[in-house]
């Protein structure tokens, strides 16, 4: 990550920015709407087939219905929880297996590092998200199904990226004596090479979670995520394409909510491994 | 140099055999009788299942099917396609033509805006327009193209009238018109991956002792910025190279946003169909254009970079 000279000179990194602030705040009130979904949308899965589809400030609708009748504020506040629920447990997922398989394989080598390697490079010729609409279409559709397929399909390159961090720190000279005073590789990997790694690791969890929440809503886009029905942004947007022309307004705000919610966890991923970065090279 | 070419060739077409057996073997495992999908809700009577499963070849075992699918792929037979019942290889060629438009014409979009806009921020790092444009290149590689592609849609298209809702057009200037939408839907997401990357790489160069040395010796600010700009252009060429796989993810997502009839669309239709033949073909054909275009781009580092140069003729 490149130095700003700007920020760091007059030391202006001690405060937090703006945009930081702006992006915490979202994050937290999406956070809310998908924790306490049937509190704030307990009206999300309500039809009204006799109403159907209106456009938005009709009959109490803020923003309109779908072609159910289904309220579009209602069910865009609902559909927080698929789009936070998932990307995490991918992201969380996927960095576990990263951390640990990308520990063993950078600090031992051998044929776990050699077979991680080669699993990555196959995973590189294909674009993850090709491979995730073709085996969950194939595999079956679910939306749970697809979060596995998503931390399998994620993890070599958080296994690479741990990898190339543990190489790092492999030959410096507190392993080095840690080795000579014949501590156990095991503890050496996790309790004196982890401590440094974890910076890395965390401001990569949230560029991951980014990448999955995108990931996610492109599949049940297609129809391979959350079942019919459900409230999640991505679904949202596959039935509000065809609504365009009668309410806009069912695929816009879903739109503007996964764009927005994605760059603000972007945002935040990038302000954090900024600042975690910059304090590595302090240290 | 010979030597490394072919090494690079041989490596290549062993990235793909391992390619090809893993996307036949996946879809091999996948759940669901290929047979019973082909008869749909018609009866089934077990003649009529064994005739079927005759004809395909699905009862030999895995490694002789996966044979004789490779030694016919590799001549342009991929099969028969389930749903539409024709040749996958001439169905394949006639929807190349609206995707490799669009994901072109998103392609150059993205790097001639992009690769200035890159090198722009980098030279004035920290000022406002940096500022700005990191901030809405942020936006650019988060937002998903799909979601781009509707609200665009919905603006220029249903809104303001400016472009057409759907169909391909006639004619180049026609088809351009068309493709607009789409190709910048697609090239948003990947000009923003190019503007971060440039920036990175040509920040890189410029803190290096080469630029103050050049500098401190009087070259001019623009002499200076020319070296920097052959040294920043081998990571700015390797990501060009990894933006060919990130289009095929996005032209499926694309295509069925704005109703194309491309590869995109072919490959959303026969996942939701089951239609394992040409789910195999388009997954290995796109493997085979991202290994392509890897190779390209190891090939390319010989005409951009002295070094890389000799140390391939030394070897």
């Amino acid at each position: 990550m490149s130095p700003r000279p700007d920020s760091t000179a007059n030391g202006r990194s001690r405060r937090i920015p703006v945009v930081a602030i702006v992006s915490a705040a979202l994050l937290a009130f999406v956070a809310i709407c998908a924790l306490a979904q049937e509190i704030i949308a307990p009206k999300a899965l309500e039809q009204d087939i006799y109403l159907g589809v209106v456009g938005g400030g009709v009959d109490g609708h803020l923003f309109g219905t779908d072609q159910l009748g289904r309220d579009i504020l209602q069910l865009s506040l609902a559909g927080a929880r698929s789009a936070l629920a998932g990307p995490v447990v991918v992201a969380v997922g996927s960095m576990l297996i990263g951390f640990f398989l990308g520990t063993y394989a950078g600090y031992r080598g051998g044929i776990v590092d050699m077979l991680a390697g080669r699993y990555a490079d196959l995973l590189l010729a294909l674009p993850a998200v090709l491979l995730a609409i073709v085996v969950a279409g194939l595999v079956g559709r679910g939306y749970w199904v697809t979060v596995v397929v998503l931390i399998v399909l994620f993890s070599p390159s958080d296994v690479r990226l741990v990898r190339g961090a543990v190489i790092e720190q492999a030959p410096r000279p507190y392993i080095e004596s840690a080795r000579v005073l014949g501590i156990r590789p095991s503890r050496i990997m996790f309790r004196h090479i982890a401590p440094n790694i974890v910076p890395i690791v965390v401001a990569n969890l949230l560029l991951n979670v980014a990448f999955a929440l995108v990931a996610l809503s492109s599949l049940s886009y297609l129809g391979l995520g959350v079942p019919p029905g459900a409230p999640d942004w991505g679904r949202q947007l596959a039935d509000g394409r065809q609504l365009l022309g009668d309410n806009p307004l069912a695929a816009v705000v879903p739109g503007v909510l996964i764009i927005l919610t994605a760059t603000a966890v972007n945002l935040l991923g990038d302000w954090l491994s900024d600042l975690l970065d910059r304090r590595v090279v302090a240290r | 140099m010979l030597a490394f070419v072919l090494r690079r060739a041989g490596a290549t077409l062993l990235l793909l055999l391992a390619l090809s057996l893993l996307v036949f073997g996946l879809l091999y495992l996948a759940p669901g009788d290929v047979a019973r999908n082909l008869l749909g809700t018609r009866n089934v009577t077990p003649e009529a299942l064994a005739q079927i499963r005759a004809r395909y070849h699905l009862d030999d075992p895995f490694l002789q099917q996966y044979w004789r699918w490779l030694t016919h792929a590799v001549t342009g037979d991929f099969g028969t396609s389930i749903r539409t019942g024709r040749p996958i290889g001439p169905l394949m060629l006639e929807k190349t033509g609206i995707t490799a438009a669009t994901a072109g014409l998103a392609f150059l979009l993205s790097v001639l805006v992009g690769v200035p806009a890159g090198i722009a921020t980098a030279v004035r790092r920290g000022r406002w327009l940096d500022r700005v444009l990191v901030t809405v290149s942020v936006v650019g590689v988060s937002a998903p193209g799909f979601a781009i592609g509707l609200l665009l849609l919905y603006v220029f298209a249903l809104g303001l009238g400016w472009f057409p809702i759907y169909g391909t057009g006639e004619g180049f200037l026609d088809s351009l018109w068309h493709l607009a939408l789409p190709a910048v839907a697609l090239a948003l997401g990947l000009g923003a991956f190019v503007v971060k990357l440039t920036r990175a790489a040509v920040i890189r160069e410029l803190d290096q002792d080469y630029v103050t040395f050049a500098r401190g010796r009087g070259l001019s600010e623009g002499a200076t910025l020319r070296i920097v700009l052959r040294n920043a252009a081998i990571p700015i060429v390797t990501s060009l190279g990894l933006m060919v796989a990130y289009l095929f993810g996005g032209t499926v997502l694309i295509e069925v946003t704005f109703a194309l009839p491309g590869l995109g669309s072919l490959m959303e239709e026969s996942v939701l169909f089951k239609d394992i033949p040409v789910v195999q073909a388009l997954t290995l054909a796109v493997a085979f254009v991202v290994s392509a275009a890897a190779f390209l781009v190891d090939l390319s580092y010989l005409l951009i970079d002295p070094r890389v140069r000799a140390r391939a003729v030394r070897r």
